[in-house]
């Protein structure tokens, strides 16, 4: 519809679009949505479990809506999940996920390059050799130098911020080279640790070896970018594709349309399927309006996927199960225990935290088996490897029931016997984690625990309890937050929640301010381990040594109640996104 | 003073009744407060809402018996009544039973009823010491602006224009995410009821301080107030002995229409998270928390939307009995 005529849509504000879409009265949406009913929904968790409606068929208009906007449409200052998935519509990266389903998603596989790493022996240096026919949007070649180029943007803290910085710190771990902004170098390529000794080579030396070097290569901080398309903080606005789309328009907070970079070619990409003529989101603040224009089928899918709110996902299961999934979604809720904080830092008081702690109560809290996730006995999510069922203080046991028995057990050995008084900080901007503390709260009560429930400004949590010094202050001897990981490994997970080296004075996530040169140490192994099976050995063992220090309290693995629409072709969910669907391959049904 | 014609050459219809009413007896002095009491005992509407209140009060005083004997602890979680896939009731009308009068909270299960009852306590306490704090301010340096004059009323009455113009819902919020903890040897749920006491009661004041300088102004002219002062009586004699007993109509009058104000601002601050603490059952809480259940448990919304409503009608048919009763404005 829309390409055959660009020149009114040259002269039409990105806004009209975006209210057109709103409105979803435009005449290609009309008449997608009359062909809805030719298909019928594949069954609840079909997704989950498989590939549903497998289809190579071109065309359509893929209609994502969210009532959170992307954090920025730049590849190197995302952090967002859901900003990452969709990014691989519009950027590429040398190696990315594999587009298979579940599991198998997390595999990398060649991008732009031609394989995957040659590593050196000592495990120190990448090469890739980049791919024929890979283009930007305006048919010029994507060369070593882009991609070199784009990775600098990293640097560039200053202007380029929000991303991760994982390859900033493994590249340059001096902090020596100060981005490209500030960069002397004529062509601005003046980081030393990566090597571009022709247009199609690149060639990367770690000053030490790690194991996820890949994985972080994977992210889409490492999306290639030609320096003069650079607009540095203003590129947000429109990023230069390098992916089968490229942005017709975007406002931030209303939505954003793509359609097809005819310069992009599939030969030159053997994983994105790039199905839909178009794909559109549409940012609503209201998530019951969201879930509502989901199930009335405005929409095709919820491109925060955090789940669907309480009433849409009672109408959802109760009339449309069929267009259910419920993945897992690598994240676990829990409650942290700071052991700076009084008398937290006696062994035998977390555990009677623990043990007191009815995870039954905790899960119906965070939204029951199905909204909420399965009953956790460890910190590390089933998706990463490593992960088992270790469960020393029987989480899994009696249905999740609280051990008072135990609990009073380890009150006498802390020395508290009658309980004592602590302060439960939460997020007050998440109604689940606000919930789960007051039933944390009900469940202490019963052992003489009285514990005051702190709500805090969720915005303002990085200050708060990403701060140890304010944590203190307050006397927050539990915190209540979740956690997932930013690639699937124990590293990506776990290192920043107990390494003692990744305390900070603001922005902490190793609330409980663990520091044990032992884990430390496992972590430095597992990080130079480059077998993938063998690393997660070692995340194994770091596992169930924070298990037995009692710092945490897991709540959940959490899972996700999500909206397929039954047009949706191609639909999987990815654990390399943390279980979201696999927005690369969606295909809608004409 | 105790002259009940003056009354009734002013007020309306009510006194003409009065008279009517008295003839076969022998004629009797009658205080204004016993007038005032008959034109209240034949406002029926009125003497509705006093029933109500009374019955609130008395629940509110009783909570922890009527709880104990009707329903559940308000903070004890009973799971067991929640669909674990929905986190809705189990049940029709949110899980009404004999055994949860009000059926149950979303998610957690906790009993309505006695989360209602004992959020009764909450809104009454805070609304009437609220009033009262703003009452014995407003009194206060109503009655000094009014006696005084000059620059005192000028400086006291820019003071309550001043805190008038305050936007005091943004204000309250704003001081309850600093205050600690701990404060005047109260933890939790204490110090911020003492906070929203305080602080609604403190922008409460300048409404009865107005209303209080006004009539102090046209008494303190009158003959009795020359007569005290030429007998030589003191400046606190004549302002608390001649004057504040005179100003008893209108004081009363505005308590009962302030406190159902009171019980709205605090409801609305529970609401927006700046009330009490959880667990301790508020109504503006509950309400705020029935908001994500909408439309899958309405029960939940419905019935503390009730009770804030019942309350707050049942206070301003009562206070607008009190003031036609007393009618303050037709006190010349």
């Amino acid at each position: 519809m829309t390409s055959t005529r660009s020149s009114r849509r040259a002269l039409a504000a990105g806004t009209a679009v975006v209210i057109a879409a709103l409105l979803s009265t435009s005449a290609c949406g009309g008449g997608d949505d009359e062909s809805d009913g030719g298909n019928r929904p594949a069954g609840f968790n079909a997704a989950t479990k498989g590939v549903v409606n497998t289809s190579t068929a071109k065309g359509g208009t893929l209609k994502f809506i969210g009532s959170q906007d992307f954090d920025s449409l730049d590849p190197q200052r995302m952090y967002y999940g859901f900003a990452w998935d969709f990014s691989r519509f519009y950027t590429r990266q040398l190696i990315t996920y594999d587009n298979k389903p579940g599991a198998k998603s997390t595999s990398l596989v060649p991008d732009l390059a031609t394989a995957k790493a040659e590593i050196s022996s000592d495990g120190r240096t990448y090469t890739y050799r980049l791919r024929d026919g890979i283009t930007f949007e305006d048919g010029s070649p994507i060369t070593a130098q882009d991609i070199k180029y784009g990775i600098e943007r990293i640097w560039a803290q200053d202007v380029i911020s929000g991303g991760p910085t994982y390859l900033k710190q493994i590249l340059d771990p001096k902090g020596e080279y100060k981005g490209p902004y500030k960069d002397k170098d004529p062509k601005k390529l003046g980081l030393k640790s990566i090597e571009t000794p022709d247009a199609k080579t690149i060639i990367f030396k770690l000053p030490k070896p790690n194991g996820d070097f890949e994985q972080i290569l994977a992210l889409p901080s490492s999306s290639p970018l030609k320096p003069d398309r650079d607009k540095a903080a203003k590129y947000a606005l429109k990023p230069f594709s390098s992916g089968p789309y490229k942005f017709e328009s975007y406002s931030p907070n209303k939505g954003a349309v793509l359609v097809r970079n005819d310069k992009w070619s599939k030969s030159s990409d053997p994983i994105r399927a790039a199905l839909p003529d178009k794909v559109t989101v549409t940012i609503n603040s209201n998530a019951d309006d969201v879930d509502k224009r989901l199930i009335k089928g405005d929409y095709d899918l919820d491109i925060n996927a955090t789940g669907m709110t309480q009433s849409g996902r009672t109408t959802a299961l109760k009339q449309h199960k069929a267009n259910v999934d419920n993945g897992t979604t690598s994240f676990i809720r829990y409650a942290v225990f700071p052991e700076k904080v009084k008398p937290m830092d006696n062994v035998h008081c977390r555990k009677a935290v623990i043990y007191a702690a009815d995870k039954k109560a905790l899960q119906t809290a965070r939204g029951g088996p199905l909204a909420g996730g399965d009953i956790a006995a460890n910190m590390l999510p089933k998706s990463i490897k490593g992960a088992d069922d270790y469960d020393p203080y029987g989480a899994l046991q009696n249905g999740g029931a609280a051990n008072t028995a135990k609990a009073e057990e380890e009150l006498k050995a802390c020395g508290k016997p009658g309980g004592f008084s602590t302060v439960i900080s939460v997020r007050n901007n998440k109604p689940a984690e606000v919930a789960t503390a007051e039933a944390l709260q009900e469940c202490l009560g019963k052992v003489g625990i009285k514990a005051d429930v702190d709500q805090i400004d969720g915005a303002q949590s990085s200050s708060i309890t990403g701060s140890p010094s304010v944590v203190r202050k307050k006397g927050y001897g539990i915190i209540i937050t979740g956690w997932g990981p930013d690639f699937p490994t124990g590293q990506g997970f776990s290192q920043p929640l107990v390494d003692g080296r990744f305390i900070a004075q603001s922005g902490n996530y190793n609330n409980s301010e663990l520091n044990d040169p032992a884990i430390n140490k496992l972590f430095d192994d597992a990080i130079a381990e480059t077998d993938p099976v063998k690393a997660g050995e070692i995340y194994k063992q770091i596992n169930h040594k924070v298990s037995d220090r009692a710092d945490y309290l897991p709540f959940v693995y959490e899972k996700t109640i999500t909206w397929r629409s039954s047009r949706l072709t191609n639909v999987y969910t990815a654990d390399s996104y943390n279980g979201r669907y696999d927005y690369v391959s969606l295909g809608v049904a004409k | 003073m105790t002259a009940p014609l003056h009354d009734t050459g002013a007020a309306g219809t009510a006194p003409t009744d009065v008279t009517a009413d008295m003839p076969a007896h022998r004629i009797e002095g009658r205080s204004p407060g016993r007038i005032a009491w008959m034109r209240l005992k034949r406002d029926k509407v009125a003497l509705a809402g006093g029933v109500v209140v009374v019955l609130l009060v008395l629940v509110a005083v009783f909570a922890p018996v009527i709880v104990s004997l009707l329903g559940h602890p308000p903070n004890e979680f009973h799971e067991d009544r929640i669909d674990p896939l929905f986190g809705t009731p189990t049940g029709k009308w949110g899980g009404m039973s004999s055994d949860f009068l009000f059926g149950v909270e979303p998610v957690n299960g906790r009993d309505v009823f006695s989360r209602v009852v004992h959020g009764a306590r909450i809104s009454l306490l805070v609304a009437f010491l609220a009033a009262f704090v703003a009452v014995l301010l407003g009194t206060f340096f109503g009655i000094v602006a009014g006696y005084f004059g000059g620059w005192i009323d000028s400086l006291i009455s820019r003071t309550m224009d001043l805190l008038l113009a305050f936007p005091q819902l943004l204000f309250i919020i704003a001081l309850i995410s600093v205050v600690p903890n701990k404060l005047w040897g109260f933890t939790g749920s204490g110090v911020r009821m003492g906070v929203l006491v305080v602080v609604i009661g403190f922008f409460g004041w300048p409404y009865i301080g107005r209303i209080v300088r006004g009539q102090t102004f046209s008494l303190r002219e009158r003959e009795y107030v020359e007569a005290a002062r030429g007998l030589g009586a003191g400046r606190t004699y004549i302002l608390f002995r001649e004057l504040l007993p005179n100003l008893v109509a209108p004081i009363t009058v505005y308590t009962t229409l302030m406190i159902p104000t009171n019980i709205l601002t605090e409801a609305a601050l529970s609401f927006l998270g700046a009330g009490v603490k959880p667990p301790t059952p508020s109504w503006g809480q509950m309400l705020s928390k029935a908001v994500s259940t909408y439309d899958t448990d309405p029960t939940f919304m419905v019935i503390p939307g009730l009770a804030i409503f019942v309350t707050v009608l049942a206070f301003n048919l009562l206070g607008d009995g009190v003031r036609d009763a007393l009618d303050p404005k037709a006190n010349r």
